[in-house]
């Protein structure tokens, strides 16, 4: 059995910005209580004990934790490569200063949109100037400046602003990330998802820009899943390289996973690290190619792409055994491509204009029916 | 093919954002970067843990063949490097 590699802590689910394509849970008000410093420390001695070497903090808004820096510091000392995923939100030069000192690697920063009004609107809240100014911090504190948009129906087609406006930040490296549809995602998806011919103009203007750009800039362009024919071979198969530990300590083998029906993930209060990743059943009910169903279970690709994506095969066809609808060889392909249809009639102004759900604490609270 | 030339005299250091470290799970070194790790083979590790930006490649080229008791090593060693400067692994200082 392979190391998890890649560990995931998602220290809170706090968060300053409410966008709408946020894949956290849309339950999130459900979870009460965050670890403590010193639990997040023991998931990161007992996690690289076990061979974890690149880890993500990320939330929610990990800034939102002011231990920031003492779980940066530990991560660092043993020996962990440390990813800081943040929308800039509380980044000031006090807190940058102290994230370098305690040995934080790099920094990934979020824009919602090339212009102001759009960013601001997509996260509900005024930021784009902030974010504009953290930018300039990370390059002052000589980190690679690597920025990730997500893109969806409403700025896809701002794509040559955004790659302009990432070129104007100097950035090192730029992530066009389309979203990914899962938790608020999931629930906006109506309102996100672009049409094809959007995501083949974008798709085509970011290779001009490559070949403008030459070696200055590395751009890397995440095709949305529902366009393809093949699955992706998501988190390289359930419980093969990730772990994900959620603000409450349940740990999961993907951060959207928790969504997952009839599987126990255990919490890191009740168990060690080691026995979750080795042998809880949780962890293994996804290892191997015995849980699948055909067309997976006959298919050559299996060992290329294990069916695909669980929670995708789980929201769209109610049984996360199933094979991902992307893959045209799903008896359920048809939502698919149902849904991408319908993004091409809603761009062009055929049906009604979905409504956008943010993600924030009462919607959260309307939307998983918890009165609390 | 174009490769980047490596001269005898450049001093080789593992690139920015990246870290070169051993990991005793995967019996290996690996080099960390951004999101991203690459495990390194016996010999590309053995390369890269000399290349701390003071020694030039000629006088890695030759603890290495001194420390495996080989001879002409400098076509591997620069070929690797080559590759590496590429991939940003290593950056070549003056």
């Amino acid at each position: 059995m392979n190391p998890p590699l890649w560990l995931l802590l998602e220290l809170t689910y706090r968060c300053p910005l409410h966008c709408a394509f946020c894949y956290n849970p849309t339950d999130f008000a459900r979870t009460e209580q965050e670890l403590s410093t010193d639990e997040w420390i023991s998931v990161l001695r007992q996690a690289r004990k076990l061979g974890a070497v690149q880890l993500g903090l990320s939330g929610g808004e990990p800034l939102s934790r002011d231990d920031l820096e003492l779980i940066v510091g530990e991560a660092h000392s043993l020996g962990f490569y440390t990813n800081l995923v943040t929308s800039g939100v509380g980044l000031n030069e006090k807190r940058i200063g102290a994230l370098k000192q305690a040995g934080l690697d790099h920094i990934q920063l979020s824009f919602q949109d090339s212009t102001r009004e759009l960013n601001d609107f997509l996260s509900s809240t005024r930021t784009f100037d902030l974010k504009s100014k953290v930018a300039a911090l990370i390059k002052q504190h000589d980190y690679p400046m690597v920025l990730n948009v997500v893109l969806h129906r409403m700025n896809i087609d701002h794509v040559e602003q955004i790659l302009d406006m990432a070129e104007r930040l100097g950035a090192d490296y730029l992530e066009l990330a389309n979203t990914q549809y899962y938790g608020w995602a999931w629930h906006n998806r109506e309102a996100l998802l672009p049409s094809r011919e959007q995501v083949e103009r974008a798709e085509a203007a970011t290779e001009r820009f490559r070949q403008k750009m030459g070696d200055r800039m590395r751009v890397y362009f995440v095709v949305p899943d529902y366009f393809e024919s093949r699955p992706k071979p998501c988190m390289n198969g359930l419980g093969s390289v990730f772990l994900t530990i959620s603000p409450d300590g349940t740990a999961l083998p993907c951060h959207a996973a928790k969504m997952l029906p009839g599987l126990d993930f255990p919490n890191v209060k009740d168990a060690p690290v080691e026995w979750i990743w080795r042998d809880s059943p949780a962890f293994n009910h996804f290892r191997g190619y015995e849980w699948m169903k055909e067309p997976c279970r006959s298919c050559p690709e299996k060992t290329k792409d294990f069916g695909g994506c669980r929670c995708q095969a789980y929201l769209m066809t109610g049984d996360a055994a199933n094979a991902d609808p992307v893959c045209d060889l799903s008896p359920h392909h048809h939502l698919v491509t149902e849904a991408v249809a319908r993004a091409g009639r809603a761009q062009q102004g055929v049906v009604e204009k979905p409504v956008l759900i943010f993600r924030d604490a009462r919607n959260s609270r309307t939307i998983s029916g918890c009165t609390g | 093919m174009n490769t980047t030339p490596v001269p005898l005299t450049a001093k080789p250091a593992v690139g920015r954002g990246f870290r070169l470290q051993w990991e005793p799970a995967q019996n290996a070194h690996v080099l960390l970067y951004p999101e991203g790790m690459v495990k390194l083979n016996g010999s590309a590790g053995e390369i890269l843990k000399r290349c701390d930006g003071t020694r030039s490649v000629s006088a890695i080229v030759e603890d290495l063949e001194q420390a495996f008791d080989t001879r002409d090593l400098t076509r591997d060693v620069t070929d690797f490097m080559s590759f590496a400067v590429e991939r940003k692994w290593l950056e070549l200082r003056e």
